[in-house]
């Protein structure tokens, strides 16, 4: 196959690359700039947009003896990450930039542009079993569990990935860096990448704040309706949130207040005791079945709604594009904009059955 | 391998690699007083006169620099910094809109730092810079123009600038002109002295001379601070140990392409037709731009309408044909051509461009690798293009 390797510049994509090339396929690395100003985004050793890291991703192509280009991302990546990321926010909902990147840069805007150039797949360093069976697509859970990346994938359509590749999915994350010292990369110490690319000092807030500026409103007591503060906007929160909340009086039953809904048009901020955060069923739109297989019937499944955490056992029903799920333990933080991924637990690495969107969220069964 | 992209490097020829071979283990320092010294300083003033013989200038006219891109910034930082030490009124830098970005970062600098107003002179839709438009800019206030810069010919279309008729107009205003000339020695027949202006740059990997030397031509009534000092070598202008063996390589490498300028660029000028002409049958609706009444004799700048220029040059690439997009920044990303951008192209086409420059090692098999590859290249992209892979909606 004639495989496009995305290099960022870490040790995950270098060695995905060099699999690739050892596996005998046809081999191109290309970085993606997604800064317009590259060095502006993130100065310091790690992230997706520096020179230091297109250095280190063309370093590595040329241990690897492949051809190796940058790419220019940056309009689109303005457009459909960064830009979305702030109208998510200030619209009350929790984005995952990094899966809006996946389904809209990397596996759309760079493999449309590897389609076009005769590409026949890209391949990354995400930590994800891809695999085909019965001639569609079987996306599971990595053997690595802590490094497991399904979930920022599962919203990748079938025919997305069938054009992808990702050789680390067997492994585990020491394994992948004792590997690039033995293949010579130079990036096998090159520490992981944890924060949002495109917000350098990982103040996430400041970037908000400088973005979308001050929308005053009122931190309410969902209970009682009594006003306990003032904030300058709700995209300064997240549900499930404790900390930083700004309120001077503490619950009359000592116990802490947790952010439990966002109201972006009126700015309340509504505060509560955390099983009050609790929800047991969940709605979803926008629902991606990764092997191309809509659920027909009620299915018993894992959910995930959350990167990191968030699982529940759940009963799936679909009706036309809305999916429902009712949750067999409550789940705590979850809020609308983020993804819900369905599993099902397998011995072989949970198998990702669908995603969505969510919508809408309750305290009780359906 | 079809290597296509001369103007950002030649190869060297063999007669400068010849000299260089036998100066390197020379050994002395210019400045030192021996034997050895006095060797090393007759070889280097030897090379300094040749040099100036084959560019029209006076041997005391020549700086050895490390290159086209030092060059630039000696002259502008330099002229700039002594006629406003001369007369404080003077800090407007005129520099054309399609300077290589040795200028119009230099240029840029010192309106950050050093208080110059940069102003740019625009250029029409081929790239030329014209002569009212130079007048017309420094006709706003003479007295306060520090110098101008514009280039001998354009490093990314081949457009060629009437130099003398721009320097004409600004002596008439007792204005300095500079300009770089990288892409022009050899390529056309360039005269310092008769063409006037006060300073003119030119590096050697750019005419067959090694990378990391090249000269500043400077007028001796043109003060030029220095940017580097020390050793107080070349006129004071320019400190630092001659390098030898690379001024002998670069001053050999001139003398040639001087001598062989004339049957050289006639060659060229009938790869280029060949080229031109079948890069427009294979795409027809391609763009040639620049001026081709005034043009390098090598290079050939395309736009290819729906076509990204670094997939363009992806593609060719993987069938081993080199050419560019353009300039790049260090990040290696090709950004819109700020070139073909002030001669009016919009920021697509800008992005869909494509330069082949041809040089001394080219052959009518390059020529026809070419043509034979494009076409195909441009319609895999095109109807590529229109496909997209099904996404969440």
């Amino acid at each position: 196959m004639r495989v496009l390797a995305a290099m960022s510049g870490g040790v995950d994509s270098a060695v995905a690359a060099a699999r690739a090339v050892a596996e005998g396929h046809d081999v191109t690395g290309v970085h993606l700039a997604l800064s317009a100003k590259p060095g502006t985004l993130r100065t310091g050793s790690r992230g997706c947009c520096t020179i230091e890291d297109s250095h280190d991703a063309r370093r590595a192509a040329d241990v690897l003896g492949i051809p190796f280009y940058v790419w220019d991302l940056a309009e689109r990546f303005t457009e459909e990450v960064v830009d979305d990321f702030v109208a998510e926010y200030s619209a009350g909902r929790t984005p995952n930039p990094c899966m809006r990147c996946n389904e809209k840069i990397k596996f759309a805007a760079l493999l449309d542009k590897a389609i076009a150039l005769g590409f026949d797949a890209v391949c990354t360093g995400h930590y994800a079993r891809l695999s085909t069976v019965d001639g569609a697509p079987e996306l599971r859970r990595s053997a690595d569990g802590d490094k497991d990346q399904s979930y920022v994938l599962a919203t990748l359509t079938e025919e997305q990935l069938r054009h992808s590749m990702f050789p680390l999915g067997g492994s585990t994350k020491p394994a992948v860096r004792e590997e690039a010292a033995e293949r010579g990369l130079s990036v096998a110490e090159k520490p992981d990448s944890h924060d949002i690319c495109f917000i350098p000092d990982g103040d996430t807030r400041g970037f908000l704040r400088s973005k979308i500026g001050e929308r005053p409103g009122q931190l309410v007591d969902d209970a009682t309706g009594a006003v306990l503060g003032e904030h300058a906007g709700v995209h300064g929160f997240t549900i499930g949130q404790r900390h930083g909340l700004g309120i001077d009086t503490p619950a009359p039953d000592g116990r802490p207040r947790y952010v439990l809904a966002l109201e972006p048009v009126s700015g309340t901020v509504r505060v509560g005791s955390a099983e009050r955060l609790e929800v047991a069923s969940i709605t979803g739109s926008r629902v991606t079945w990764p092997s191309g297989r809509p659920l027909t019937e009620p299915t018993e499944c894992v959910v995930q709604v959350r990167a990191h955490g968030g699982l529940a056992p759940a009963l799936a029903e679909v009706s036309g594009d809305s999916l429902t799920l009712s949750l067999g333990e409550p789940l705590r933080g979850v809020a609308p904009g983020q993804t819900v991924v369905l599993y099902e637990p397998s011995p072989s690495g949970d198998l990702v059955l669908g995603a969505a969107t969510i919508t809408a969220t309750a305290a009780r069964p359906l | 391998m079809t290597y296509l992209d001369h103007a950002a490097t030649t190869p060297m020829l063999p007669e400068a690699v010849a000299a260089m071979t036998e100066a390197l283990p020379v050994v002395g320092n210019a400045s030192s007083l021996h034997a050895s010294g006095r060797r090393a300083r007759r070889a280097v003033e030897e090379a300094r006169e040749s040099l100036a013989a084959a560019l029209g200038a006076h041997p005391s006219e020549v700086i050895f620099t490390g290159g086209g891109t030092e060059g630039d910034n000696l002259a502008l930082k330099g002229i700039f910094w002594s006629r406003r030490a001369a007369d404080p009124r003077r800090v407007r830098v005129l520099v054309s809109a399609v300077e290589h970005h040795a200028v119009l970062d230099s240029a840029d600098w010192l309106a950050e730092h050093q208080g110059a107003v940069v102003e740019t002179v625009p250029v029409d839709s081929v790239g030329r810079v014209l002569p009212e438009a130079l007048a017309e800019l420094i006709d706003r206030d003479p007295e306060s123009v520090a110098l101008v810069s514009v280039m001998w010919a354009n490093n990314e279309v081949g457009t060629v600038n009437a130099i003398r008729e721009l320097v004409e107009v600004a002596h008439a205003r007792g204005v300095p002109l500079h300009t770089d000339a990288v892409q022009a020695v050899g390529m056309v027949p360039v005269d310092f002295a008769a063409c006037g202006a006060n300073a003119l740059v030119l590096t050697g990997h750019k005419l067959g001379g090694p990378v990391g030397f090249g000269a500043l031509l400077l007028r001796r009534d043109t003060a030029c601070t220095p940017v580097q000092h020390g050793g107080g070598q070349e006129r004071e202008v320019r400190s630092g140990t001659l390098g030898l063996a690379g001024i002998v390589g670069l001053a050999t490498a001139v003398r040639h392409v001087v001598a062989s300028q004339p049957g050289e660029a006639a060659r060229l000028r009938e790869l280029r037709a060949e080229l031109t002409r079948g890069v427009l049958e294979a795409v027809p609706d391609a763009v040639l731009n620049g001026d081709s009444s005034s043009t390098l004799p090598g290079t050939a700048h395309f736009t290819f309408p729906g076509c990204e220029g670094d997939s363009l040059l992806m593609l060719l690439d993987s069938k081993g044909i080199e050419c560019s997009t353009g300039s790049a920044c260090t990040a290696g990303v090709a950004q819109p051509s700020h070139v073909l951008l002030a001669m009016g192209a919009d920021r697509a086409a800008a992005r869909g461009s494509l330069r082949f420059s041809l040089g001394h090692t080219s052959t009518a098999e390059d020529v026809a690798a070419v043509v034979a590859a494009i076409g195909p290249a441009v319609e895999q992209l095109r109807g590529a293009g229109r496909r997209r892979i099904g996404v969440r909606a």
